[in-house]
C-alpha cells in the first residue's frame, strides 16, 4: 500500500511537471506581458527595464530553468500585476473556494441521494419520469444560465438573498469560513444550489442505477425472506452497498467542482482561486497561471488517491483482497 | 405420432410472431417515448433556426447599417422607432433584434459544436481502434495519454489552450476538439476491444486485408451504435461549455457571437430589470441542450444492451 | 381410495389438519411486454409436518416461481392470478403484506441458489443473522448473538464465534450455504423453501448438506420443500416428489413410487436421462426437443411435441387426477402401473 501511494506521488509530480513546461511555453510564446504592464506611453528603454527587472529579457529556456529551481523551494515566483507571491495569492483565495465547493456537493448529495434511491426504488412511478425529467434538465442547462436565473429571481425579483459577494465569515482554526455565519449562509446559498443543480442531477441518475442494480440483487431478496422491514432493507442492506459507487463519483465530481467554480465566482462575484485563474489568463499574469496550474494538479491527484483509497475501505472484499496480497 | 398431432405442432410453430429487426425495434421504441420525440423536435427545430438563420431573421443583427440606436434595450413586443418592424423578443444595448440574433447565435452554437464533435469523434474513433487493434506499447501509450487528459476537467483545459491560442471561432473549435477526443478514444477502445475478439475480425485478418481496411471498413461500423450515442451526449456538453467560454469572455469573438456571448453581454443589464437581453438567449440555450440530451439519453436507453430483450 | 384422501372422513379431517401447506390450484403469471407468461398454471402440493417434499422440474418449469409464490415474493410484472395457498389454514393468497412479513423468516423460511449472493458482501455474517431474530422477536444482543452462535454450530460449522465476525467472501461455497440454511433455522420456522441450495456447490459437500438438512428435519420436526432439477439428488432425500412441466404438476407421489414406477412419460423420461453405471458406455438418452416457451406453450398437453406416447386426446389439457397410495397423476397416456 505505501509503495503504491509513493508511485502515485511520484507520478503526480511527474506530471505537474510536465504541465507547468507545456503553460510556460504556451503562455510565453503567446503574449508580451509587459505590453499589459506597462502604460501606453511607456516608451521603449521604460518597457526594457520592466521586463528586465522580471527577468522576462532572458532566453525562454533559462527562464524555465530558474523558474523550477525555485519550483522546488516551493518559491512560485511573483504575480505580474500585483507583485506579491504567485502561490501566496492563490492559498489566500483557496478556502473561499473550497467552502463553496464543499457545501455544493453536500447539498447535491442531501437532495439527490434520496431522490435517486426513490425514482430506483418505483421506476413506473409519475414522480419519478418527473425527478428523471428533472435531472436532464439539471445537467442540460448551462451552469451560468442557471446561475443568472436564480439571481434574477431570488436576487432582483423577490429581493429574498444578495446578489454577490461573500459573506461575513468567523475564523475556525487555521481557516476563515463562511459557512459559521448567518450572513454567510445567505450568500452562500445561491451559488451553492448553482452549482449543486446539475451535480444533484449527477447523483439522481448514478444513485437510481446502482439502486436498479442492487434491487434485483439476492441479498435483497434474501432479506425481505428474512421478514425483514423495508426501511431496515433501504437503510442498511442498499445503502451500503451504493454508497460505494456514489461516493467514488462525488471525491471526483469535487474536483470538477473546483475548477469549474470558475464561472459559479464570476456571475457571483465570489473571491475564490477560480475568479483569480480567469482574470490571470486574461492578464497573461503567467506566474500566477502555473502556479494555479500546479496547485490544481496537485489537489486533483491527491484527490484521486483519496478516492481511491476511500474505495478499499468501503468496499470489504477489496480492501481485505489487499490485506492478503 | 398421429398426422393431426404433428400438423398441430406446425400450426403452433406458425402462429409464432416474425422477431422484428434491430432498426424496427430503434424506431419503436424510440417513438413510444414522448420525451425522446420531444427532444428530437427541439433539436431539429434548432437545427432549421440555425441553417436558414439569414432568411428567417426579420433583421441581420450584425450589419451595423441596420441598426437605429434610438431602439436599444426595448422590452418584448415593441415596435421599432420606425414603425418597420417588431421586436418580439426585444433588443439589446446595440439595439440589435434579439430574435434574429438569437438565430445567427444559435448558428454560431451549432456549428462550433457540431464541427469539434465531428473532430472529436473522427480522431477519437481512429485512435481508439487502433489502440485497441494494435494493444502492446501502442495502446498503453496512447491510452495513457488520454487518461491524463481525462483526468483534467474540461474547462481548464479549455481555458488555458484559449490563453495560449488566443481569440477565433477556429480557435474555440480546436480547444473543444482537445477536449472531447479523449472521451471518444476511450469509448472506441472499449467497443473495439468487444469486436476485436469476434470472428469476422479474425476471418478478415485471415484474408490478409490491410490493417487500415480491417479497422474501417470491418471494426468501425460494428463499434458505432455506443459511439453515436456517446456523440449525441457530447454535442450537447460542446455547446454548454463553448457558451460557457463565451460567457467568460475567452470565446467566440464579438463578431460572430455565440449564445454565450449574448447572455454575457446582457449580464450587466440584468440587475437593473432589463431582463430579456441574457433571458431569451439563455432560454434557446437550454430548449437546443435539453433537445439534444433527451434524444441522446433515450437512444442510450434503447441501445444499452442490459435492456435489449 | 383409501380414507386419508376423503376430505370429508375424519381420517381425511386429521390429514388435512396435519398439513403444514396446501397448495391448490395457485396460478402465477408474469405480464411482459411480449405476452402474458404463466409461470406456474394450476399448481396442487401438499407438505406435512416433518415431511420433506421435492419439486422436481427443469429449468423454466416455474419451480422456482412456486417457491416465491408460497413464500410472497412475487415481483412485478408477477403476480398470483388464481388458486390458494393454505400455511397451517391460513390463506396467504391476498394476505396483507405486514402479515406476511411476520410469517416470512419465522414460520416460512426460504433458502437460495446462489450462496455467493445470498448474502450480502458489505456485511458481517452477525449482523445479518442477528437482524432475522431482531426482525421478529425481542431480544438482547447478547442473547441474539448467543442464538446465531447456536444456529452456526448446528449446522455444522467449525469455530462459530469467529465465522460471525467475518464478511460473507471469506467463507468458502459451502460454508457460505450452510450460513444461509443456520439463518433459515434461526427462528424455528414451520416450513423451510429450499431452491436449488446446492447446485452450486462441490458434489461432496452436496452429499454433506443433503445428510443434515435431512437430520435436521427429522429432529425439529421442519416441513421442508425441496426445488431441483436433478431428480438424482432429491431421489434419497425427499418423502414425496411432484414432478413439474410448463407450470403445472405433471406427477406426484411417495418417492420410491415415482422412482421406481414413474407413470408419467416425462417423469420417465427424467429418469432415463440419469446417467448410472448401467449406462456406462452407451449413448446418454435424452428427451427430444426442448421446453416450451412460457409464452406461448402448445395446444393442450405442454409435454405433447416431446412425447413419444402422444394421441389426439392429448390436444385437450389433462387435468390432474387422484390415483390410489397417494399418486396425482396429468396426462391422457400414462404409462402402465405394474
Amino acid at each position: 500500500m505505501l509503495a503504491y501511494i509513493i508511485r502515485r506521488i511520484l507520478q503526480a509530480l511527474l506530471v505537474m511537471a510536465v504541465m507547468s513546461g507545456l503553460v510556460f511555453v504556451g503562455l510565453y510564446v503567446v503574449g508580451d506581458p509587459v505590453a499589459m504592464m506597462a502604460s501606453a506611453e511607456a516608451t521603449d528603454l521604460e518597457r526594457d527595464a520592466i521586463r528586465a527587472s522580471f527577468g522576462l529579457d532572458k532566453p525562454l529556456w533559462q527562464q524555465y530553468a530558474i523558474f523550477m529551481s525555485h519550483a522546488l523551494r516551493l518559491d512560485f515566483g511573483k504575480s505580474f500585476l500585483t507583485g506579491q507571491s504567485a502561490m501566496g495569492l492563490i492559498l489566500e483565495r483557496m478556502p473561499a473556494t473550497l467552502e463553496l465547493a464543499c457545501v455544493s456537493l453536500l447539498l447535491a448529495i442531501v437532495v439527490g441521494v434520496p431522490l435517486g434511491i426513490w425514482a430506483g426504488l418505483k421506476p413506473q412511478a409519475l414522480s419519478t419520469r418527473g425527478i428523471m425529467t428533472g435531472s436532464i434538465l439539471g445537467f442540460s442547462l448551462p451552469n451560468f444560465w442557471v446561475g443568472l436565473m436564480l439571481i434574477m429571481v431570488f436576487a432582483v425579483y423577490l429581493g429574498w438573498l444578495p446578489a454577490g459577494g461573500r459573506g461575513a465569515t468567523r475564523m475556525i482554526g487555521p481557516l476563515d469560513l463562511s459557512v459559521l455565519t448567518l450572513d454567510g449562509w445567505s450568500r452562500l446559498l445561491l451559488p451553492a444550489c448553482t452549482i449543486a443543480l446539475a451535480k444533484a442531477a449527477l447523483i439522481i441518475r448514478i444513485t437510481r442505477a446502482a439502486t436498479r442494480e442492487a434491487l434485483p440483487m439476492d441479498y435483497i431478496k434474501f432479506a425481505r425472506a428474512k421478514g425483514l422491514a423495508w426501511s431496515r432493507i433501504l437503510r442498511v442492506h442498499l445503502l451500503k452497498n451504493i454508497m460505494i459507487p456514489i461516493v467514488t463519483v462525488c471525491g471526483l465530481e469535487l474536483g470538477q467542482v473546483v475548477a469549474f467554480a470558475v464561472v459559479t465566482e464570476t456571475i457571483f462575484a465570489w473571491p475564490g482561486m477560480g475568479k483569480l485563474l480567469l482574470d490571470s489568463i486574461i492578464t497573461l499574469d503567467r506566474p500566477v497561471v502555473v502556479a494555479y496550474l500546479i496547485l490544481i494538479v496537485f489537489f486533483l491527484v491527491m484527490l484521486n488517491l483519496a478516492v481511491d483509497i476511500l474505495y478499499t475501505v468501503l468496499d470489504p472484499r477489496v480492501r481485505l483482497q489487499g490485506a492478503k496480497a | 405420432m398421429s398426422d393431426t398431432v404433428v400438423i398441430a405442432a406446425l400450426d403452433d410453430i406458425a402462429a409464432l410472431p416474425a422477431p422484428e429487426t434491430p432498426w424496427q425495434r430503434l424506431r419503436r421504441e424510440f417513438v413510444a417515448n414522448k420525451f425522446a420525440v420531444f427532444g428530437l423536435v427541439l433539436l431539429l427545430l434548432a437545427i432549421c433556426a440555425a441553417v436558414f438563420a439569414p432568411w428567417i431573421s426579420p433583421q441581420n443583427p450584425y450589419d451595423i447599417g441596420s441598426l437605429d440606436i434610438l431602439d436599444s434595450k426595448l422590452p418584448p413586443g415593441s415596435r421599432s422607432g420606425a414603425g418597420t418592424m417588431t421586436y418580439w423578443l426585444g433588443t439589446d444595448g446595440q439595439a440589435r433584434d434579439l430574435l434574429s440574433a438569437i438565430f445567427y447565435g444559435l448558428r454560431t452554437s451549432l456549428m462550433v459544436g457540431g464541427i469539434s464533435v465531428a473532430a472529436a469523434l473522427a480522431i477519437g474513433s481512429i485512435v481508439g481502434l487502433a489502440a485497441a487493434y494494435f494493444g502492446g506499447w501502442i495502446d498503453a501509450l496512447l491510452m495513457r495519454i488520454a487518461d491524463i487528459q481525462l483526468s483534467f476537467p474540461a474547462i481548464l483545459v479549455a481555458l488555458i489552450l484559449l490563453a495560449i491560442l488566443g481569440k477565433g471561432v477556429d480557435k474555440v473549435i480546436i480547444a473543444l476538439i482537445v477536449v472531447q477526443w479523449a472521451y471518444f478514444a476511450r469509448a472506441a477502445r472499449g467497443a473495439a476491444l468487444v469486436e476485436r475478439g469476434k470472428e469476422y475480425v479474425e476471418a478478415a485478418q485471415c484474408m490478409a486485408l490491410g490493417w487500415p481496411r480491417v479497422l474501417l471498413r470491418h471494426m468501425l461500423p460494428n463499434c458505432m451504435p455506443p459511439l453515436i450515442v456517446i456523440a449525441t451526449i457530447d454535442l450537447a456538453h460542446a455547446i454548454a461549455l463553448e457558451s460557457t467560454l463565451s460567457f467568460l469572455g475567452v470565446g467566440v469573438p464579438v463578431t460572430e457571437p455565440s449564445l454565450g456571448m449574448l447572455i454575457a453581454n446582457g449580464f450587466e443589464f440584468m440587475l437593473s430589470g432589463t431582463y430579456w437581453i441574457s433571458f431569451f438567449p439563455g432560454i434557446a440555450l437550454a430548449l437546443a441542450i435539453v433537445g439534444i440530451n433527451l434524444v441522446g439519453d433515450h437512444l442510450r436507453d434503447i441501445l444499452n444492451p442490459h435492456n435489449a430483450r | 381410495m383409501d380414507d386419508s384422501q376423503n376430505l370429508l372422513s375424519p381420517a381425511g379431517v386429521a390429514q388435512h389438519k396435519a398439513d403444514v401447506l396446501e397448495v391448490q390450484g395457485l396460478q402465477t403469471h408474469f405480464f411482459t411486454h411480449d405476452g402474458v407468461v404463466k409461470a406456474v398454471d394450476g399448481v396442487d402440493l401438499r407438505v406435512g409436518a416433518g415431511e420433506i417434499v421435492g419439486l422436481v422440474g427443469e429449468s423454466g418449469s416455474g419451480k422456482t416461481i412456486t417457491g416465491f409464490s408460497v413464500i410472497g415474493l412475487v415481483d412485478p410484472p408477477g403476480r398470483i392470478v388464481g388458486g390458494h395457498i393454505l400455511y397451517l389454514g391460513e390463506e396467504l393468497v391476498g394476505a396483507p403484506e405486514p402479515r406476511l412479513q411476520q410469517l416470512r423468516g419465522k414460520e416460512i423460511a426460504m433458502i437460495f441458489q446462489d450462496p455467493m449472493m445470498t448474502l450480502n458482501p458489505v456485511l458481517r455474517v452477525d449482523t445479518q443473522m442477528v437482524e432475522a431474530i431482531h426482525a421478529h422477536e425481542k431480544v438482547g444482543p447478547a442473547a441474539a448473538m448467543a442464538r446465531a452462535r447456536d444456529a452456526l454450530a448446528l449446522v455444522g460449522i467449525p469455530s462459530p464465534q469467529e465465522r460471525l465476525l467475518a464478511y460473507p467472501h471469506q467463507l468458502s461455497g459451502g460454508m457460505r450455504q450452510r450460513v444461509a440454511i443456520a439463518i433459515a433455522l434461526l427462528n424455528r420456522p414451520k416450513l423451510i423453501i429450499a431452491d436449488e441450495p446446492t447446485t452450486a456447490l462441490d458434489v461432496t459437500i452436496q452429499a454433506q448438506i443433503l445428510y443434515e438438512v435431512q437430520k435436521l428435519c427429522r429432529e425439529l420436526g421442519t416441513a421442508m420443500i425441496w426445488i431441483t432439477h436433478d431428480l438424482a439428488v432429491v431421489s434419497g432425500l425427499a418423502d414425496r416428489i411432484a414432478v413439474m412441466y410448463a407450470g403445472r404438476i405433471v406427477e406426484s407421489a411417495a418417492a420410491a413410487d415415482v422412482i421406481g414406477r414413474p407413470r408419467h412419460p416425462y417423469t420417465q423420461g427424467l429418469i432415463n436421462s440419469i446417467p448410472t453405471r448401467a449406462t456406462h458406455g452407451s449413448l446418454l438418452r435424452q428427451i427430444p426437443g426442448m421446453t416450451p416457451s412460457l409464452l406461448h406453450l402448445p395446444r393442450g398437453c405442454a409435454f405433447r411435441p416431446r412425447c413419444g406416447y402422444a394421441s389426439d386426446a392429448c390436444l385437450n389439457e389433462p387435468q390432474a387426477v387422484e390415483l390410489p397410495a397417494g399418486r396425482s397423476l396429468r396426462c391422457w397416456n400414462p404409462l402402465a402401473d405394474e
